[in-house]
């Protein structure tokens, strides 16, 4: 459940429900005052039919004390107030009805628009941010958090509202009898007030408190479940057994506290309610019996008639002070939940000034570019410049980085002074141990993160320049850790290429040699992959990761340990498709297996961010350096 | 399935005895006080004296105190019962898997598990609070507040258990017409929860083809999808309060109306104003019994599910223990296969392996080759007992691996598995798994041995470095590295390496090798591995193809009769050093 960092309660920032209420009345403009209004009204006209109801018995005191026993007159007297009665609870429940369906209504559509725009602002986030997220974390966003909302919005808002109502509504009506009576029941709400902020403050401490021990238990049992097979073998089992023990009694020693302060509040608070209705009863009987005099909006006298519509108030004015209390929890909950939501929807999204695009383009026999919105193969990138003019360059992916100093953090730089290029169709590949920067540079290229000094330039334009996404879709990745989506394989290539058809998929997956494993799959090119292909080997993954990259058909590409996971001799034959995929391509190569590399045209050696060896095979071996060393295995890459 | 269930409630019995025992003082208390109260309004109608205003007011007073603490009481017996039980419950599970062999894990992801210790237990703690308050509570208010209804208002009362079984159909029909739509709504939820992820997991690829727009539409489309689906099962169970709302208003309108009759025709004699508003307050108490058992119900049936998932992990058998009456000293590290064959289940086509016979003396080094999903791991994993074998026998130190303690085989028998795991904790603390007692200088010894003690000693804290979940913070060879250490502080008699070496250099891997042979030449040493070079001056060479033993014999032999053994070796040999 919820893993991230809750915080105390009483730094809770009420604020945050300032917010929420913004965004949902911003969302439901109208419907939003109609059902609220509803909600008033409802509450209002709830707490009215006591009225006429004490008056009908009133009456029928009247008559039982006169000793008048004529049903047919007292009936004259009796009926209409009876059908007020009926009318306002019709009204009631005619408001009730469209308040307690608009209310569904209204919250799904809500959390519906609060979890896109989460999603949507989590697309425009940089990947920084996650590289340097738990992801459990952001998933507890959609789950958890999303869930305390609609508590929030769902019930307890319409709640709390409704108690309000009912409680001034009943406040005046109360009034209306007796003040003196009213000044002792505020004494004892003042008590009931009390109580609930003491002991619902200390549920929701623990409530917090319970929410950090269960992500505590969740990490302990995600890492032993995972390695499950290792306890096995070392028979750890006890060791685990004894680990889990513990943490579980803390969990429970949070979550029995939460709950046992939570469970008490409701019979606590509903029995000073009794109490006061006691000490109102026992006031009312001593006030009628000394015949002292009332002060009341009515002017009435105190009569047994006051007395007891008042009783019936009491309860009703302490019963929704019950209810009120009981919403302490999911409110401070849901502000807790809210807060982190608007952490990630307050994320500074990824800045794109680029202004340079790519589009279709027709090349004439002498060189002049025209731009065109069919699909010609080929590609150009229009540049308006500060003049009004534009300018077409063609698309051939000459990549150059010059000079270029990074770091991921400030304190640190990762990349020192590195200097590549890249010749359109040549093949470049980085060697170097983990940490060394390999990965870092094809980050650059792609703006994943933005270098901190220097220059990259793609086909003579810096990349600054160039709109982002325009950049990515000219350069194809597959990268080691291959990620695919739920749907068919078909629907997994076609990624690369929105508008591939079926046969261009087809022979994309030729060309990287998955053809052969996906025809032999249960439906084929129609089989479902679900949980990131669990139903598929590594390799596989990788050969539908290299085949969705090759449909995308890019002018450069990058492979990052694009053929780990495939065994030496698989990767024979996937070496010829690749061959073929980077035909004619600017190709960034990294992998750890030198045969990979070995027939690449420029070869970069890295060591901790900076290029101590660079040239082709023959060149490096010759120079008995760094990688000569690694080739004869004298060395170690890590 | 409950009763699986409710075994694990143990210690927590007290509790919940006591929960049931409180709240139903409380509901005796509580139902007594409007008859009391009724009795205080007209004795202050009846212009009574004071005192008699007093005592029953004061026996009110020490009513309300009473339920009170009744209430309290359960609330926090209540608290107890049902974090304990949920407490028991987690545990159950936890201990049940650590139970389980290969073959049962296998059958869970990790990540359902995970699930079912954390959100499924607390659904059943949550509904099992919401039961031991309301079960018994409920019908018994109903029914007092039935008698009560009948005691105030004679015949009038029957208007309430007229409307009860319309109010109870209709409460029903809600929840049965609301929970399929729930539950299907539900995973739809969860898939869409799981595209969220995929997302987060995959945003490089989402951002590498700039499709950001696509998958907000995609997004956007789904949730939609959901929303709609939700808002239609939750305005079917918005029905409930309109529901409720009719029966209980007109209801009212009828007592009230019919009863002020009563009381004006018959002169007050039968039935008074008293007792028309006590019936009145019981009115209320009977639908509010009825929303509460409704509430039930539907708690329940959302809990099936959790409690299904849950009692599924309890009863799965373990799928091999301990004999009866085992042996628990292995006497060498001979192995030996006899007609061996294995199916990953009964319903597989296909053996995994099969006709296995095979004789591994004590003291030999021997290597396994073969293509990936030719069976090397699933061979080996039969030495340890992980998995037990289908036909045949599997035998170490002359006796069948089915006869021993589970503990002693697998003590003489290390294993470093393929997916290997180092846990959070230092590196000392994740060595001892090999040996508790071990020492500081045994430690240091095996890593010595494994070639880690080098890198280890270079890292600022040494060997009580913290290593982050799931290792993250070695490099790959480093954590193959202090797996063999951690495997070689068992002292095994048997030592089997799963290509425990794939990320080491040749040199590395050497060397390893090489201590192997000085330091532990006692100890049986089965290595599988993608390099020739690892295993080529093994005692015997094992080439493994699609299940069966393709061909054995040392490297000379090999070279000359296997032609996988010689294709390997030449590609490997041709493409220079491969390094991984």
């Amino acid at each position: 459940m919820n893993k991230s960092k809750a915080g105390n309660p009483r730094k809770i920032d009420f604020r945050v429900l300032g917010r929420v209420l913004k965004m949902l009345f911003a969302a439901y403009p109208v419907l939003l005052p109609i059902t609220l209004f509803c909600i008033m009204f409802s509450a209002a006209v709830a707490s009215i039919p006591s009225i006429f109801t004490q008056k009908v018995l009133a009456v029928v005191t009247e008559y039982t004390e006169a000793g008048l026993m004529d049903w047919t007159v007292a009936r004259q007297e009796i009926l209409p107030k009876v059908l007020i009665l009926v009318g306002l609870y019709v009204c009631s429940i005619i408001f009730v009805t469209i308040h307690t369906q608009l209310m569904a209504y209204i919250t799904q559509g809500f959390l519906s628009k609060m979890r896109r725009r989460m999603f949507d602002g989590m697309q425009d986030l940089p990947i920084r941010y996650f590289d340097t997220t738990k992801h459990g974390d952001i998933m507890s966003h959609y789950t958890n958090d999303i869930d305390t909302l609609r508590q929030l919005v769902s019930q307890s808002m319409p709640q709390l509202l409704q108690s309000c109502i009912i409680v001034v509504t009943v406040f005046f009506i109360m009034l209306y009898y007796s003040v003196w009576m009213t000044i002792l029941i505020l004494v004892g709400v003042c008590a009931m007030i009390f109580v609930s902020g003491k002991i619902g403050g200390g549920s929701a401490k623990y409530f917090i408190r319970q929410q950090k021990s269960l992500g505590k238990a969740e990490g302990y049992v995600q890492e032993m479940m995972n390695g499950q097979k290792v306890i096995k073998v070392f028979s750890h089992e006890e060791d685990a057994k004894a680990g889990f023990d513990q943490i579980n009694e803390e969990l429970y020693a949070d979550s029995f506290r939460a709950h046992a302060y939570a469970n008490s509040l409701g019979p606590i608070i509903m029995n000073i309610g009794n109490i006061l209705y006691v000490l109102c009863a026992t006031a009312g009987g001593l006030f009628l019996l000394t015949n002292c005099p009332n002060l009341s909006l009515s002017g009435l006298p105190f009569t047994i008639d006051i007395i007891v519509p008042f009783l019936n108030m009491t309860k009703q004015f302490t019963g929704n002070i019950n209810t009120f209390s009981q919403q302490i929890n999911s409110i401070v909950m849901a502000l807790a939940g809210a807060q982190r939501i608007f952490g990630l929807m307050d994320q500074a999204p990824e800045v794109d000034d680029g202004y340079v695009t790519l589009v279709n383009a027709e090349i004439a026999p002498d060189g002049t570019i025209t731009e065109t919105t069919k699909r010609t193969g080929h590609w150009a990138w229009k540049h308006p410049h500060g003049d009004g003019t534009l300018t077409y360059t063609e698309l051939k992916g000459d990549v150059r980085l010059t000079e270029v100093d990074f770091g991921y953090t400030d304190e640190k730089t990762v990349l020192h002074d590195v200097s590549v290029y890249a010749e359109p169709g040549q093949k470049v590949a980085f060697v170097g141990a983990t940490g060394a920067g390999k990965t870092t540079i094809t980050n650059l290229i792609n703006r994943f993160y933005d270098i901190a000094d220097g220059k990259i330039r793609y086909d003579g334009i810096n990349i600054n320049k160039i709109k982002k996404s325009d950049l990515r879709r000219s350069l194809g990745i597959v990268l080691q850790e291959t990620n695919l989506f739920t749907g068919t394989v078909m629907e997994n290539i076609r990624y690369g290429r929105l508008d591939a058809t079926d046969e261009e998929c087809r022979s994309a997956a030729k060309l990287a040699g998955a053809d052969d494993f996906i025809t032999r799959l249960p439906d084929g090119y129609n089989t479902e992959l679900r949980g990131n292909g669990a139903n598929l080997s590594q390799g596989q993954r990788q050969l539908i990761a290299i085949a969705r990259a090759a449909v995308a058909d890019p002018p450069v590409m990058i492979l990052d340990e694009a053929t780990s996971s495939i065994d030496t001799r698989t990767e024979a034959i996937v070496q010829r498709g690749m061959d073929k995929l980077m035909e004619g391509r600017t190709v960034f190569v990294i992998a750890h297996r030198l045969s990979t590399i070995m027939n690449s045209d420029v070869i970069m050696v890295l060591d901790q961010g900076r290029i101590i060896e660079r040239g082709n095979h023959e060149k490096l071996i010759a120079e008995k350096g760094v990688y000569y060393q690694l080739y004869t295995g004298a060395f170690e890459l890590e | 399935m409950l009763k699986r269930l409710a075994g694990c409630i143990q210690e927590y019995r007290t509790p919940t005895i006591l929960t049931l025992l409180f709240i139903v003082a409380e509901a005796i208390i509580e139902a007594f006080i409007p008859f009391i109260t009724a009795n205080l309004v007209n004795t202050i109608k009846a212009g009574a004296e004071i005192q008699m205003v007093v005592k029953i007011g004061l026996l009110l007073i020490v009513m309300a105190i009473l339920s009170l603490s009744c209430g309290g009481i359960a609330g926090f017996t209540c608290a107890k019962a049902s974090a304990g039980f949920a407490k028991n419950l987690r545990r159950a599970v936890f201990h049940k898997v650590q139970s389980y062999s290969f073959e049962n894990i296998d059958k869970f992801s990790s990540a359902s598990l995970v699930t079912r210790m954390t959100t499924d237990v607390s659904n059943v703690q949550m509904a099992y609070m919401m039961i031991i308050r309301t079960a018994v509570r409920a019908p018994l208010m109903l029914i007092f507040s039935i008698i009560m209804a009948y005691i105030m208002g004679g015949a009038l009362a029957t208007s309430f258990v007229v409307i009860i079984p319309f109010l109870a159909a209709g409460l029903f029909m809600v929840s049965r017409k609301a929970m399929p739509a729930f539950r299907r709504v539900f995973k739809k939820y969860d898939r869409l929860n799981e595209s969220i992820e995929e997302n987060v997991r995959g945003m490089r690829v989402v951002k590498g083809f700039s499709r950001e727009e696509y998958e907000k539409e995609k997004f956007g489309t789904a949730s939609e999808n959901i929303r709609w689906d939700f808002t239609k099962a939750e305005r079917i169970v918005a029905l409930n309060s309109p529901l409720m709302q009719i029966c209980v208003n007109f209801n009212m309108i009828f007592v009230l109306l019919v009863g002020s009759r009563l009381i004006i025709t018959s002169g007050g004699a039968l039935i008074d104003v008293g007792e028309i508003s006590a019936m009145l307050t019981y009115g209320m108490q009977i639908l509010i019994q009825l929303m509460m058992l409704s509430m039930i119900y539907v708690m329940l049936t959302m809990s099936s599910e959790s409690i299904r998932r849950i009692v599924e992990v309890l009863d799965e058998t373990p799928a091999l223990s301990s004999p009866a009456d085992p042996i628990t000293e292995v006497k060498d590290g001979s192995i030996d296969f006899e007609g061996v064959s294995f199916k990953y289940s009964a319903k597989a086509e296909k053996n995994a392996l099969a006709g296995i016979d095979l004789h591994i003396r004590s003291v030999m080094t021997v290597g396994i080759l073969g293509g990936t999903g030719s069976s090397k791991s699933t061979l080996v994993q039969r030495i340890p007992r992980l998995y037990d074998v289908t036909e045949g026998s599997v035998k170490v130190g002359g006796v069948d691996v089915r006869k021993y303690d589970l503990d002693t085989l697998r003590g003489a028998v290390a294993m470093v598995l393929q997916k290997n795991l180092l846990f959070s904790g230092t590196i000392k603390e994740n060595l001892r798994w090999g040996n508790p007692n071990a020492t500081d200088e045994e430690i240091a010894e095996a890593c010595r041995l494994a070639q880690a003690d080098g890198f280890v000693r270079s890292f600022p804290d040494g060997y009580d470095t913290m290593i982050e979940q799931g290792g993250t913070n070695v490099s790959g060879g480093q954590k193959q590295r202090l797996c063999i250490a951690r495997a070689l502080l068992k002292k095994p008699k048997i030592l089997i390496l799963d290509d425990s070496t794939s990320a080491v250099d040749t040199k590395t891997d050497a060397q390893i090798r090489a201590g192997f042979a000085e330091y532990i030449p006692e100890t049986t040493k089965i290595i599988i591995a993608q390099r020739v070079a690892s295993v080529e001056h093994a005692d015997l060479i094992i080439v493994m193809d699609n299940g069966t033993i393709s061909a054995m014999g040392d490297h000379a032999h090999l070279m000359a009769e296997s032609e996988i053994y010689r294709e390997v070796y030449t590609q490997q040999k041709n493409g220079g050093a491969e390094n991984e």
